[in-house]
């Protein structure tokens, strides 16, 4: 079998990207949790703050040096993989990456140095600040990163010379039609993802009695996370949907399984889409319910993928399944919210073990809903590398040979696989250990074990 | 056209060189200290080599992410060329990146698994070493290009001048990191330290004295500028030689600041006369770096916001470094 460079490299990208999309999507929540459990702690002197966040400062540590690791890889990823869309591109993309690293990378490298080793060293509103500017950082660089995202989707303000995209406006570049929607979608996912995971943690340990008050503490804040940005991520997600519907309607066909333009379109709940035939072997719907919520309006006109060649049409499969993964996830985690708000008024939800063990479940979902949209937005846009003007196969790197690709393809999947399983094998361990670390070892404990492990301020052995 | 009044294909060349004099001497000395590793007295050296570059590192190599992404902003035929050609090398320096910036986190979590994450430490650190290296050296050698794009073959980076290039750099970034280590620990972590140094630096000029004989057979346009239009370049290797001597003779009074700055001063001046041979091409034998330049639009929109923001990270940079001044002594951590 021929080794195509082209489909190696989308797999390549692809699976960097999602490795990588895992560790941000969580410290991006996580370093705001961070930064507020320091001001708590900073305002109200209670040491319930403090204790709460030296532990998941241990679990950012991890989960954040796996991030920067691989985020390291993707900035070579567009020269390595996609010359020719690099050098096209330049001009907007260049800049773009630039800001986040001058913007967003210097500042949560350089404050997470001082959070993660310097509580002894600085007076504690500076190491407060320096929570603040690590979650700023974090904040900015989603801006960065999703503003050059988005414009691959809806590209505006630039125009293309000789094959090169000049750029005509920044501004439009930047806030580019569907970049608004993109990032709220996003920003309000990594909150979400943040909320859950420690939910699902302190569920755990609530569940064995551990540490009671403290994780009691941490599971309220995020149960009025969830029930709060959950229907929120929905209506925003509704926004984002019309949006992609004015601008990429194939997309929304695809994740749709519409073939036919037409209205009164159902809701497909289940289908099996075959592009070979151009139609679903298999559906089940409700009817009218999809014109609905795309439109707002029973008859309302849904595009079909028929509208384009066969050739530009998405894998119609994947998108469709993906979405719907989303979507049912995201319904769940709504229904989480509520079902909390109902036990509070009972005043058990911190002593309702079915809702706990409820809750530890549902710590993975958020990571399993951020893929599959992703999934959908990314491969819903094939085979266009920029909407509509340029595609995969135009941008990338022609020196690259299947053989070059597949190498590599095989050495990423070989290095994150060893550094993942081990990082999750670390984590585990922190997890395990729970906060009573920091009740054996309390900080006025001159023990003389700590030196030796100063990082993340653990100083316990974590294998048994 | 506005080349006249102020050259910003210029500003950005200088800008890029900055960013990576930058990346080669602030990762370089915590790369150097990972490859020091396997040789420190004990487990105990380990742990304050590595607090010593711990609240560092991640700052350190950000410097890497922006000559990457300046490079792509500035000059993106130079990005566009650079990593296909490189492309395997690319990737096990990566690799390296990846193993050694985990270690950071899991070794302290580890303890019957810690010699592996000893072995990730030092092992990446040695291969991002190389593969650095070996970059320059290719630099030096030339790229082949058809049109716009990289023409040539997959390995085309690896040839006997490379690899002496990448052992050049690993002895160097050795050097920064023994230096390094003098002037962050104390009693028989520094003494080690003093006393590998003086062979490092003995590697270094041996290596560099090598690469520069080599050079004009691999780069016949560098015989030329340095006998015949450029004679004032001589400059960079006295400059070198001068403050190799003063790493030495630091290292012989026992001074603890000295040998590290020396050795700073030393890599800048090489790395001018680098440049210097190759000036203005930015992928040579083909391209110059006003050939390689993105549009004057899309450089002064980044340069508004370089001259603005850099300043103030070189500030808070500065300002961490403050914070964790002083020894690193055995039994101390930061938390």
């Amino acid at each position: 079998m021929e080794l195509d460079p082209l489909l190696l490299s989308r797999i390549q990208f692809a699976f960097v990207v999602s490795f990588h999309t895992i560790f941000p999507v969580f410290s991006i929540g996580l370093a705001t949790f961070i930064a507020f459990l320091e001001m708590l702690s900073f305002k109200t002197g209670n040491p319930v703050w403090e204790r709460l966040s030296k532990f998941w400062v241990q679990v950012f540590a991890v989960v954040f040096g796996m991030g920067v690791v691989s985020g390291i890889v993707m900035s070579f990823q567009f020269g390595t993989n996609w010359s020719n869309y690099s050098y096209a591109a330049a001009n907007f993309l260049g800049p773009m990456l630039s800001y986040e690293v001058i913007t967003a990378f210097f500042l949560e490298a350089a404050f997470l140095g001082v959070l993660l080793f310097g509580r002894n060293r600085v007076p504690q509103g500076l190491h407060l600040f320096a929570a603040c500017m690590v979650a700023l950082g974090t904040m900015i660089s989603t801006f960065w990163i999703l503003a050059a995202s988005s414009w691959m989707h809806t590209p505006a303000g630039v125009e293309l010379r000789d094959g090169i995209f000049f750029v005509t406006s920044w501004s439009e570049a930047i806030f580019n039609p569907s970049f608004p929607y993109r990032l709220a979608h996003m920003v309000l996912a990594s909150f979400l993802t943040g909320a859950f995971v420690v939910a699902g943690v302190s569920a755990w340990y609530l569940l064995r009695e551990r540490e009671v008050e403290v994780n009691r503490k941490a599971l309220s804040m995020c149960l009025w996370m969830i029930l709060i940005l959950a229907p929120t991520q929905a209506v925003v997600g509704d926004f984002h949907g019309l949006n992609t519907l004015e601008h990429q309607p194939t997309k929304v066909a695809a994740m749709e399984a519409n073939w036919e333009t037409s209205s009164g379109v159902p809701l497909l709940l289940f289908a099996w889409p075959d592009k070979d035939s151009q139609s679903n072997l298999v559906e089940i719907g409700i009817p009218k319910l999809a014109s609905l919520i795309l439109t707002h309006e029973f008859d309302g006109v849904v595009p079909g993928l028929k509208e384009v060649p066969v050739e530009e049409q998405p894998e119609v499969a994947l998108v469709f399944w993906s979405f719907r993964v989303m979507v049912g996830l995201g319904l769940l985690m709504i229904g989480t919210g509520f079902v909390g708000l109902l036990l509070r008024f009972k005043g058990r939800y911190w002593q309702t073990p079915w809702f706990l063990q409820g809750l530890r479940l549902m710590s993975v979902t958020p990571f399993v809903a951020v893929l599959a949209g992703w999934l959908v937005t990314e491969t819903g846009r094939a085979p266009w590398l920029v909407y509509g003007l340029m595609t995969h196969a135009q941008g990338v790197t022609p020196s690259l040979t299947g053989g070059m690709a597949l190498f590599t393809l095989l050495g990423y999947i070989t290095v994150y696989a060893m550094i993942f399983s081990a990082g999750l094998y670390y984590l585990m361990r922190v997890l395990q250990d729970g906060l009573e670390v920091d009740a054996l070892h309390g900080e006025e404990d001159d023990d003389v074990h700590r030196p030796s492990r100063p990082l993340s301020g653990s100083d316990v052995t974590l294998e048994h | 056209m506005e080349t006249e009044i102020f050259d910003l294909s210029m500003i950005w060349a200088m800008i890029i060189a900055f960013a990576v004099i930058m990346y080669v001497l602030m990762d370089g000395f915590d790369l150097g200290v990972g490859m020091l590793f396997p040789f420190a007295p004990d487990e105990d050296a380990r742990d304050v080599m590595m607090n010593s570059v711990a609240p560092v590192w991640d700052g350190n190599e950000t410097w890497l992410v922006l000559g990457g992404a300046g490079l792509l902003g500035a000059f993106p035929l130079v990005y566009s060329i650079l990593l296909p050609a490189l492309y395997i090398g690319v990737f096990l320096m990566l690799a390296g990146l990846i193993f050694r910036g985990v270690a950071f986190e899991f070794r302290f979590k580890a303890k019957s698994s810690r010699y592996l994450w000893n072995w990730a430490f030092a092992g990446g650190s040695y291969l991002a070493a190389f593969a650095q290296g070996v970059v320059v050296g290719s630099f030096v050698q030339g790229y082949e290009t058809e049109g716009l794009a990289y023409a040539g073959g997959a390995l085309d980076w690896l040839t006997p001048f490379t690899v002496m290039t990448g052992i050049g750099l690993m002895a160097g970034y050795g050097l920064l990191g023994s230096t390094w280590l003098i002037m962050k620990s104390e009693g028989y972590i520094q003494q080690w330290a003093y006393r590998i140094a003086p062979w490092l630096l003995g590697t270094v000029l041996a290596v560099f004295g090598i690469i520069s004989l080599w050079t004009p057979s691999v780069d016949p346009s560098a015989f030329e500028r340095w006998f015949a239009t450029v004679r004032w370049i001589w400059i960079f290797p006295l400059l070198a030689l001068f403050f190799a001597y003063q790493i030495w003779s630091g290292l012989r009074k026992r001074k603890e600041v000295m040998p590290f700055i020396a050795t700073m001063a030393m890599f800048f001046a090489t790395y001018f006369a680098l440049l210097w041979t190759r000036w203005p091409y930015v992928i040579p034998p083909n391209f110059t770096l006003w050939d390689a330049a993105s549009s004057p639009g899309s450089q002064l929109f980044l340069l508004l916001g370089m001259l603005f923001v850099i300043p103030i990270i070189l500030a808070y940079t500065a300002w961490t470094y403050w914070v964790f001044r002083g020894k690193v002594r055995v039994g101390e951590g930061y938390h």
